[in-house]
């Protein structure tokens, strides 16, 4: 026959797989920490749970965790008190926010924590087809924009004047030019799913920028980092809340206000972005199912400067998830206590 | 030298078998086309044939290949009727056109008289499991199956009992020269047992024919000869009727009764062994069996000549049917010509010389006497 | 050497011809490239008509739903039934705990293949249990489970068709062709469309790719099946249905389990794509690795994939090899296989029991935990500090040098041109019809209107075999050459071409950045093994008969390599080229997910932006008709149905990293 299995080199995997176990067991004594991936606690109960006795059960909790650290912490904090508090059985996906949406109608996705915007998934999923509630803001103020190092501004104080005249940046596309954006300037955009007006604000304003996408909030921090480090000039599409500015500074350059509709079209945008009233949504099963999840979820609220903290545990001082949430936890009992149905 | 007299024409077929009524298989006009002519001729011509010329021609305009053209014959019941030609002759193709393994184009096929190619898919099954069976060059085992499962597959096709065909396998194997090997798995066999294995499992189910597709072609020439044999012994046991497909004259010429030789589809000569050696139809026969000796192969019957009063009546006495080789002996030790009698009544004698000239090659065709 | 010369000469001078032809043809360009620069372009619109229209239908099935009869009563079952079933899956899975599941899984192993795969086995969950992916794998493999049983539910009833009717044949192996060469990544978008996200997009989208292989293989192992043998049993009045159960299945029984080994081979390979519309398990904490640039998270899932993939492969393996032998050795013992089975299931047992009495719970315990992920940070953060400098003056150099020159020319000639280019290169190297197809798919890649980033793509693809060949053609020579470099170089191949492609975005990202070079970087990682293969494998077989005459000629070393081995394996070569061809595209796509943009970006964006849901499916569709002009350009003349029938037959398609082996 000529067909060969794929087969792998036995004696290789074999070496890697004793390794493993020996290493495993050099290490018994003292456990190691594990290796967590937030979200993937696919349907097990938590053991300890202290279940309030006059609740109803709470059942299983499916929690949307969309890709950024911000969303995270509050992912891992509502998830651990869940877990904790309520004896939920909390599953956590990770899905970006507006496939998230996709979710409520299927029972993929009972929970959004931090949703920016998208009214026109509002439109459609609450309002038109009634499969999801708004329940209204988790406390965070969101901003988007462009943002340089502060150093930058303190060499080109000027720039600041793109809230009046977004063209004055035209005069710095040359500095913010790398090999991916060719003769313009580079406007470096995060993850490619979130939620973004940089071509329709460059189309509108008739900058000379092209968008190079980092791919993900990870990625566009180390490259910050790495400008700030080398003292060289970044242009980035930056938000708060946001664990990370704390670590860089960074100055937001704002563009002419947003006005209700300026940014209707998405192609011509000659505004800058709106303020974003952080929100959750819920798909109507689980608003409906009685759990004491939902209470819960539905008095959730904390500040940016919460998030922050939370965000910074998990990633520079590179705490788990649920580590970071319990630090939270029995820093801040009075705020917490007050989500409690 | 003289010729003798024709063989009456009525003569029985087969060594010793016994004479029957109609003919177990007859062929006739029994044409295959491959590639596009096929479905061209079949479209326009239904059910009748149309002419060689037709056919002919339709194969040069849509292109194709007559594997078989315009072939008629007859198998007698019980005789072993061999279909030689060298390779892409049409031989194979047209033992498979028997039983409609390849359907063909046009033509009659009856089996005692049941017209074949009116058969239904489940009447031909019914005859493929029961009246025919086949041998294959490649035999065709089941490499998943032991010896006497392969044995025993045809019946078990045919929904017979697990204890009945088990026994009739046993048996099978013993009659093939297999005992002992029934746990074996095929590739675990030469390929000579190989064969018997097919062989019985061709026996196994009882058939009336027994078509063999070179059965021994692929087996090297000591095997082969002892295979020849035991057809020949299973042949002379069980009477079946044969028709056994090969390119070797030697091994047509040994086990036929009657053999066709075939070249590009078409019939040469159909006649009994001796028939083609003494008389080869055309020039490509001629070359075939030039190198026969025809003294193993011819009998008293192509070298005798009618008795005369003068002829000594106390030389020795043979069958009229005896070959040639089986009388040296006896015609060296006398002078005397032969004496050749059928149903106990002399019809001919030879003399000696003749018997050595015709033994050392040196008879042409005018020194043997074809019938006619 | 004059013999030798003589056996070689008459190839090479025809390729030379060639060689001038492409020569020519590259001249004429230029001159029409300087003179009508500028001329023709089709720059990048997102809002052109094409996005628009496929946005109004995604829209009217949004809105459709939960009217439309297809939906309701097709579509909507058909989705509810594959999520019941992982639903079922699932359950049944995390009934059993873990220290069941390892029983079981060592005593399939013990009771079928031998008590040395049962060890491994083990020792590979535990490993896995260890890395701390113990839940994840499990989800891994419930979509696996799915997939693959339907993957088989449907391919072998349909290869057995396919095998036993060559209409049908013929009918369904441009389908198959065409399920492979097409980029997974290409048709998620429109699935989770479809299906929306969840267990039956994943299962679907790994169905559509996993299948192939098992109806061809079934296919092949039906038409391997003697003629004779079919003829025999027909002979003995079998009907259809006997045939195929008395002699077709029976024989063809080792080559199918081969089929079912393939399908989870494949499977694996792509439920890590999968993860990108949110498919749980071990794609998802890969891609969330790479999110948080945590490479050794993503390695460790990588590990955790392989080790998975060496217990399936390894279990089922046996179903296509020889059967056990009635008595087996273990070590000094005589155990009846018998007494073996009986043993396993007595383990399988007892493990189920245990695990359930003892409650250890269907995850690891997480004490136990080993983190393998610092020491390979570390050591990604120490390259990245060492050689700072030297990646930026790299990545900067091959940009400025190579990507952003043949840019320019593929985006600033009039599109007509590059379309008129491509087809004479094909013509040249291949033959009218694949010029033909080239330049339909080219101008159906300009009415799908993607054309700029398609050539962006194309220059990414350009640049990346470049490299790759060239690397590949090295290595691939010396390992013919050296044992040592061959022994040294296999293994890390076998391990390169296991691990998910998404793996080496991450070192490429940690090195370059969110650039260009990066997508580049990773799809040559990705290639150059199976290049180095083909190559090695293709110098290998030259005729030794060839190679001494040539030394008693006197050749040099690299005589003997330039005028002998290379051009004598030429097939393997234009082979390895089609291949690296084939991979580098699937792996620069891919890149989109970190910085690279064009095609592989617009993909990516389309799966989670609803305003660039109809740009992703146009570049989806792109991608593909790249797939396809570039597999055209590359087949070599005549070359290519013979290397289909090795490799497609196999169903090694464009996201394969296992291609080489078969060649």
């Amino acid at each position: 026959m000529g067909l060969n299995r794929r087969t792998l080199s036995p004696t290789a995997a074999m070496l890697a797989t004793f390794a493993i176990i020996l290493s495993a067991c050099g290490g018994g004594a003292t456990p190691a920490p594990s290796i967590s991936t937030p979200g993937a606690s696919g349907g097990e109960a938590s053991a300890s749970a202290v279940a309030a006795a006059s609740l109803a059960p709470c059942g299983t909790v499916n929690i949307a965790v969309n890709p950024w650290v911000g969303y995270e912490a509050d992912a891992a904090v509502v998830g651990y008190l869940l877990q904790q508090k309520l004896g939920c059985t909390v599953v956590k996906k990770n899905i970006d926010e507006q496939t998230s949406w996709q979710g409520f109608p299927t029972g993929e996705v009972d929970v959004i924590l931090e949703n920016w915007g998208h009214e026109d998934l509002a439109a459609k999923y609450i309002t038109a087809d009634k499969v999801a509630q708004d329940l209204g803001s988790n406390g965070n103020e969101g901003v988007i924009g462009w943002y340089v190092p502060k150093f930058f501004v303190d060499a080109n104080p000027d720039i600041l004047t793109a809230k009046t005249d977004p063209t004055i940046l035209n005069k710095y596309a040359a500095q913010f030019k790398t090999s991916e954006s060719g003769d313009k300037g580079q406007i470096l955009d995060g993850d490619p799913s979130f939620v973004t007006n940089d071509q329709g604000m460059i189309n509108g304003f008739g900058l000379n920028y092209k968008v190079v996408y980092s791919g993900s909030e990870a990625a566009s921090n180390k490259a910050i980092q790495a400008a700030v480090d080398a003292q060289k000039p970044i242009l980035v599409y930056y938000y708060t809340p946001n664990w990370f500015s704390s670590k860089v500074d960074l100055v937001h350059i704002e563009f002419p206000a947003w006005t209700p509709g300026c940014d209707k079209v998405a192609t011509n945008i000659k505004c800058d972005y709106p303020p974003y009233h952080l929100n959750k949504v819920v798909s109507t099963k689980f608003a409906t199912s009685g759990s004491p999840a939902f209470t819960f979820i539905q008095k959730f609220k904390w500040t940016n400067d919460d998030q922050n903290a939370v965000a910074a545990d998990i990633t520079s001082n590179g705490m788990s998830d649920d580590d970071a949430a319990k630090k939270w936890v029995d820093a801040n009992p009075s705020v917490w206590q007050a989500w409690m149905p | 030298m003289t010729t003798v007299a024709a063989p009456p024409a009525t003569r029985p077929a087969g060594k010793g078998s016994p004479a029957a009524g109609g003919p177990t298989i007859s062929v006739r006009g029994l044409w295959k086309v491959f590639g596009p002519a096929e479905q061209r001729l079949t479209r326009r011509a239904g059910s009748a044939a149309p002419s060689a010329d037709q056919i002919e021609a339709a194969v040069r305009d849509h292109g194709g290949t007559v594997a078989v053209g315009d072939v008629s014959f007859d198998v007698r019941p019980g005789e072993v009727f061999v279909v030689m030609g060298l390779s892409g002759s049409g031989k194979s193709t047209l033992v498979r056109c028997l039983t409609r393994l390849i359907e063909p184009t046009f033509g009659e096929i009856d089996l005692d008289g049941e017209n074949i190619r009116k058969a239904s898919q489940e009447r031909l099954r019914e005859l493929r499991r029961r009246r025919f069976s086949m041998v294959f060059q490649n035999f065709g085992l089941l490499p998943h199956r032991r010896v006497l499962e392969n044995i025993a597959f045809g019946l078990e096709l045919r929904g017979e009992s697990k204890a009945t065909r088990l026994t009739r396998a046993d048996e099978m194997l013993g009659l093939v020269g297999l005992d002992g090997m029934a746990e074996r798995y095929p590739d675990e066999l030469s390929g000579g047992q190989q064969q018997r294995v097919g062989l019985a499992r061709a026996l196994a189910g009882d058939p009336e024919v027994m078509l063999l597709d070179e059965p021994f072609s692929a087996l090297d020439p000591l095997i082969r000869r002892d295979m020849q044999n035991e057809v020949i012994r299973l042949h002379h046991d069980l009477r079946k009727t044969m028709v056994f497909i090969t390119h070797d004259l030697a091994e047509a010429l040994k086990l036929g009764d009657h053999v066709m030789i075939m070249r590009a589809g078409k019939i040469v000569q159909i006649g009994r062994p001796e028939e083609l050696v003494a008389r080869p139809a055309d020039e490509y026969v001629e070359d075939f069996v030039r190198d026969i000796p025809k003294s193993h192969v011819l009998t008293l019957r192509w070298v005798m000549r009618p008795a005369n009063a003068n002829d000594p009546v106390d030389g020795p006495v043979f069958p009229v049917d005896t070959i040639i080789r089986m009388v040296i002996h006896a015609a060296a030790a006398t002078d005397k010509p032969i004496r050749v009698i059928e149903d106990g009544q002399l019809v001919g004698v030879v003399d000696r010389a003749h018997i050595l000239e015709t033994v050392a090659g040196q008879g042409n065709d005018a020194e043997v006497g074809p019938p006619t | 050497m004059t013999d030798i010369a003589a056996t070689v000469q008459p190839r090479f001078a025809l390729s030379l011809g060639r060689v001038g032809q492409l020569l020519a043809l590259g001249v004429l360009f230029l001159i029409a490239f300087v003179v009508l620069q500028g001329n023709g372009t089709l720059p990048h619109k997102d809002d052109s008509q094409v996005f628009l229209t496929l946005n109004g239908v995604r829209d009217w099935v949004d809105a459709n739903r939960s009217t439309n009869p297809v939906f309701v009563y097709v579509l909507g079952p058909i989705r509810a039934a594959i999520d019941g079933l992982d639903g079922i899956v699932t359950s049944l899975l995390s009934q059993a705990s873990w220290i069941g599941l390892l029983a079981v899984a060592g005593a399939l192993a013990l009771a079928f293949v031998s008590w040395r795969t049962a060890l491994l086995v083990i020792g590979s969950l535990l490993a896995i249990g260890l890395l701390g992916l113990w839940t994840e794998t499990l989800q891994t493999l419930v979509l696996i489970a799915n997939s693959v049983a339907l993957s088989l539910l449907i391919g072998i009833p349909l290869g057995i068709l396919a095998g036993r009717n060559d209409r049908f044949l013929a009918f369904i192996t441009p389908i198959l062709d065409f399920m492979q060469i097409m980029p997974t990544f290409a048709y998620l978008a429109p699935l989770t469309l479809i299906f929306l996200i969840g267990p039956a997009s994943a299962v679907i989208a790994t169905l559509i790719y996993a299948m192939p292989p098992a109806i061809r293989i079934t296919s092949l192992g039906i038409r391997g099946v003697p003629v004779q043998t079919v003829e025999a049993a027909e002979s003995l009045g079998a009907t259809d249905g006997q045939v195929l159960r008395k002699v077709q299945l029976p024989i063809a029984r080792r080559t199918i389990g081969l089929a079912v080994n393939q399908t989870i081979m494949m499977a694996l390979s792509i439920i890590v794509i999968a993860a990108l519309i949110n498919a749980p398990g071990l794609g998802e904490s890969i891609i969330v690795a790479i999110e948080k640039l945590k490479f050794g998270a993503a390695v460790t899932a990588g590990i955790a994939i392989v080790l998975l993939a060496m217990v399936l492969d390894r279990i089922t393996a046996s179903a296509s090899g020889a059967g056990l032998p009635a008595v087996i050795a273990i070590g000094p013992l005589r155990v009846p296989r018998r007494t073996l089975r009986i043993i396993a299931l007595a383990i399988a047992v007892v493990g189920l029991l245990g695990g359930a009495l003892a409650s250890a719970g269907s995850s690891f315990p997480a004490a136990w935990h080993v983190s393998i992920a610092k020491p390979l940070d570390d050591a990604v953060r120490w390259v990245e500090l060492t050689f700072a400098g030297l990646t930026d003056a790299l990545k900067n150099g091959v940009s400025a040098g190579l990507l952003d020159p043949i840019q320019t020319v593929l985006t600033t000639s009039p599109w007509w041109l590059v379309i008129a280019a491509a087809a004479g290169i094909a013509a040249i190297v291949n033959s009218t019809r694949a010029a033909v197809v080239v330049a339909v798919a080219l101008v159906l890649i300009v009415l799908l209107q993607v054309w700029e980033h398609a050539m962006q793509t194309l220059t990414m693809v350009i640049v990346s075999v470049v490299l790759t060949m060239a690397i590949g053609i090295v290595l691939g020579v010396w390992a013919a050459r050296n044992r040592v470099v061959s022994a040294v170089l296999r293994p890390i191949n076998d391990a390169a071409q296991t691990l998910p492609s998404f793996v080496y975005l991450l070192p490429a990202l940690a090195l370059f950045g969110p650039t260009r070079f990066t997508a580049i970087l990773a799809a040559v990682i990705y290639s150059v093994p199976a290049v180095v293969r083909l190559v090695e494998d293709g110098v290998r077989g030259v005729s030794p008969t060839v190679i001494e005459a040539a030394t008693a000629a006197g050749a040099s070393r690299l005589q003997m390599i330039r005028k002998v081995q290379l051009p004598m394996a030429r097939r393997s070569l234009l082979v390895a080229t089609n291949q690296g061809v084939v991979l580098v595209l699937a792996m620069v796509v891919l890149g989109g997910l970190v910085g690279a943009q064009a095609l592989g970006f617009d993909v990516v964006s389309g799966f989670s932006q609803r305003n660039f849901f109809g740009r992703g499916v146009a570049a989806a569709i792109g991608i593909v008709l790249l797939g396809v002009m570039l597999d055209r350009i590359t087949q070599g003349t005549g070359q290519r149905r013979s290397v289909r029938g090795v490799v497609g037959r196999l169903g090694v398609g464009l996201n394969s990293n296992r291609a080489s082996r078969e060649a």
